[in-house]
């Protein structure tokens, strides 16, 4: 049997008294994409952290491809892993392209397949090549996000977690970059794990959508799967995007 | 340009050379300890702590107390390295004067490293984590770039600090641009303070410049800027140390010095007849008192004139009065049993602890003695150089003739004289050989119960020099030769305010009268 790209078994990760997340498994495939949704607080980003080492929990086992995520040296592990920040944490001191080419340094690439990957990443997130030389200040909150996904895909991972990726961005851009990834996920068969808040676009993008509340993964399936679900929770959830579009085209049928 | 202040810039490039060598070396060495212990600071909450409380510490020490503190620490590791592996190092000078401003240059490059590598957010610092970083590769490559405006800021201060407190180290023996304050302030040449307060605060803000273009250059991340800070620092260093190529290289007779003009002038007369059998001789000015016999005895300088009731009690720890004769005699004994260090002989003038009072004053009180000076004392004011009531001399006087001064103050001798010419003090310490005294109209108190000391001024030589026949060739000459009232017109022609004489040209002035040249 093949090895799942990600595995978690019973996590627990508690701060004090609260506990950010009880007991969460979770399989993720290569080449599956799964959308991780829930309220403000319930334990989202602590998931996608334990993934990647950045969050060690307290009981249960995180395992990459197989291999127990305690065992490995951290740094080797994350070269392996993109992660876009829900903060962003672009390197001030860094140009765009040196920061979307800071883990193939770390990697050892050469200075040319660096510069070349950047300029290949840049296309990809839709921003000019001539953005390659400016300083992150000097960015919009949007560009901002997009060197974010530019950077944690530099490495060539098979495993993408992504934090509200897309959160700063126009309707349009986002919609176009939300495809782009999807097929690029695709073509290279990656498994990725994306938070969002906008139901539409989990549901649009995801082959499977996670529901977490207060620390529990309490719903995991296909859309479909997940709108025939028979807890009030996650039903809320899914009804959402409906609702707003029957609203919308009751709304633009009336002006029309 | 007048003569002294073209004097003054024929010394700059000598001066000026071992200050910027000594601070430079200073702040570097300062940076290599700094930086790891604000690293190791940033990183562990526990050390974090000691480590700051341990700079501020440091910091509240007095400059000068600081560096006069390695001198008798360095001579004891000195003594045990040459027991240990036969080889002893320089307690004087250059080693004291670098460790103590390493120290004292260590606060704010810690605190700033500290702080700067503490402040860089949490979100940039998870990022570097999380794109693969190793904790070392996440310092040089994101904390210490991140952190390097405010670390420069800091090294700025250092740099400030460390040139000024550098003036500090004449009294240890050390060149630096501190030769023209500590020799300005004794000879009252206060064109010679304000030169070398001048250079120094120069130095100081080209430094600070430089430093503030690195500075600027890392917050803009404007790698131009900053390499044009660093190279002007870079070929300002170099440039100033060219002198050093030819100043640097070791004289065979080093000629010790006190902080005084008497001092200043016999150490030039001394130096020049040195030169005058072929020899070549430096001077090391301006040692702190307790500083120079440990530096003859651990042969440091080669030759110098002490005093015998200095030696007496400071060295011999002796507190009774056998009498002048006696205690030369003794002093000749012990010091060559001890120390096998020489005393050549007394020049034949006193230096003298004796307090001094305005005639006129002295006459409408109708004091002329210790004891009636002691019958009026309470309603009197003493002012005393800056060691004088920490002296077993002043214990003496006190214990034998029971004053009881309504206050007492401590001065800078120059600040003493004026302030009994002034009047705002009545009787001040005073030395028997300072022309001062006749030239302010002082007259010096008797001391019928002889409870202070003789004061010899006596030639010494170092315990490798005793059979140096150049040296005892140049200075037998000297002894008995020079009375009180030609040492006094000679110390007042250097200590008058106008006119004034450098100590080199008082010295020959004196070698002339006496017919020594
Ligand atoms: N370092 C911490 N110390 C204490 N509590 C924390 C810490 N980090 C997170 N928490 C708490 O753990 C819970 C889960 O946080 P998490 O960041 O995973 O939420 P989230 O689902 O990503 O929320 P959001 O959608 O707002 O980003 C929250 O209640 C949060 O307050
Ligand atoms: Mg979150």
């Amino acid at each position: 049997m093949v090895e799942p790209r990600i595995a978690l078994e019973r996590v627990t990760k508690t701060y004090g008294a609260h506990v950010a997340l009880a007991e969460a498994s979770l399989t993720v495939q290569a080449g599956e994409f799964v959308a991780l949704v829930g309220a403000s607080g319930s334990g989202k980003t602590t998931l996608l952290k334990t993934i990647n080492g950045l969050i060690a929990p307290e009981s249960g086992e995180v395992r990459i491809e197989g291999e127990a995520v305690g065992a490995l040296e951290p740094h080797i592990l994350r070269r392996r892993i993109g992660y876009v920040f829900q903060e962003v944490g672009l390197f001030p001191h860094l140009t765009v392209a040196e920061n979307i080419s800071i883990t193939p340094k770390l990697l050892g690439w050469d200075k040319a397949r660096r510069a070349a990957r950047a300029a290949e990443l840049l296309d990809l997130v839709a921003l000019p090549r001539e953005m390659a030389g400016r300083f992150p200040a000097a960015l919009s909150g949007g560009q901002q996000q997009r060197v974010g996904v530019a950077r944690a895909l530099a490495a060539e991972p098979h495993i993408v977690l992504m934090d509200e990726p897309f959160g700063a961005l126009d309707p349009l851009t986002r919609d176009a970059l939300g495809d782009d990834y999807r097929a690029l996920h695709e073509r290279l068969n990656l498994a990725t794990v994306m938070v969002t808040h906008d139901m539409t676009e989990a549901l649009l993008l995801a082959d499977r959508i996670v529901v977490v509340a207060d620390g529990r993964l309490i719903a995991d399936g296909a859309p479909q799967v997940l709108a025939a679900s028979s807890d009030p929770e996650v039903a809320a959830l899914l009804a959402a995007p409906r609702r707003q579009a029957e609203r919308l085209r009751a709304r633009l049928g009336e002006s029309a | 340009m007048s003569p002294q202040v073209e004097a003054a810039f024929a010394r700059l490039p000598e001066y000026l050379a071992w200050h910027v060598l000594l601070s430079a070396s200073a702040l570097g060495l300062g940076l290599l300890i700094s930086l790891p212990l604000a690293v190791a600071a940033s990183r562990n909450r526990h050390i974090r702590w000691p480590v700051l409380a341990g700079a501020s510490l440091i910091q509240t020490i007095p400059s000068l107390a600081l560096l006069a503190l390695f001198f008798p620490l360095l001579l004891v590791i000195s003594a045990a390295s040459e027991d240990l592996i036969g080889h002893g190092f320089s307690a004087l000078g250059f080693l004291p004067a670098l460790l103590a401003l390493t120290l004292y240059s260590m606060l704010p490059i810690v605190r700033n490293g500290t702080t700067g590598i503490l402040s860089v957010s949490p979100a940039i610092i998870q990022a570097a984590e999380g794109v693969g970083m190793t904790p070392r590769q996440r310092l040089f490559q994101v904390e210490l770039p991140l952190a390097a405006p405010v670390i420069m800021a800091g090294v700025r201060t250092a740099a400030v600090w460390t040139i000024g407190a550098a003036t500090l180290s004449t009294p240890v023996g050390q060149t630096s641009l501190g030769n023209y304050i500590f020799s300005g302030l004794q000879t009252e040449n206060w064109v010679l303070v304000l030169f070398g307060c001048g250079a120094s605060a120069l130095l100081a803000m080209a430094t600070d410049q430089l430093l503030g273009l690195i500075e600027a250059g890392a917050a803009k991340r404007d790698l131009k800027r900053a390499a044009i800070g660093a190279a002007g620092i870079l070929i300002g260093v170099v440039v100033a140390l060219t002198p050093l190529i030819s100043f640097g290289k070791p004289a065979s007779y080093v000629v010790g010095a006190k902080n005084f003009s008497e001092q200043y002038i016999l150490a030039e007369m001394i130096a020049e007849r040195i030169e005058d059998l072929g020899g070549e001789a430096r001077s090391k000015e301006d040692l702190g008192s307790a500083i120079a016999y440990r530096a003859l005895a651990s042969g440091e300088i080669d030759v110098y004139v002490d005093y015998s009731g200095t030696l007496w009690a400071n060295v011999l720890n002796r507190e009774d009065n056998p009498g002048r004769q006696a205690v030369l005699e003794e002093l000749t004994k012990e010091l060559a049993e001890r120390d096998g260090v020489l005393v050549l002989g007394s020049l034949g003038f006193e230096n003298a602890y004796a307090l001094a009072m305005r005639q006129d004053r002295a006459a409408e009180l109708g004091i002329e003695t210790l004891d009636d000076l002691a019958r009026r004392s309470a309603s009197l004011t003493m002012g005393g150089d800056l060691e004088f009531f920490a002296r077993p001399e002043w214990q003496a006087i006190n214990e034998a003739y029971g004053f009881d001064f309504q206050a007492r103050r401590s001065f800078q001798p120059t600040f003493m004289f004026r302030a009994v010419t002034s009047g705002d003090v009545d009787v001040i310490s005073a030395f028997s050989s300072d022309g001062r005294i006749a030239a302010d109209d002082l007259v010096t108190l008797d001391d019928p119960r002889q409870a202070l000391p003789p004061y010899d001024a006596v030639v010494l030589i170092a315990p490798d020099r005793v059979n140096d026949a150049r040296l005892l060739a140049a200075l037998r000459p000297l002894i008995g030769a020079i009375p009180v009232e030609a040492m006094r017109d000679a110390n007042y022609s250097v200590d008058r305010d106008v006119d004034k004489l450098r100590p080199v040209e008082a010295g020959r002035a004196l070698s002339r009268t006496l017919g020594l040249d």
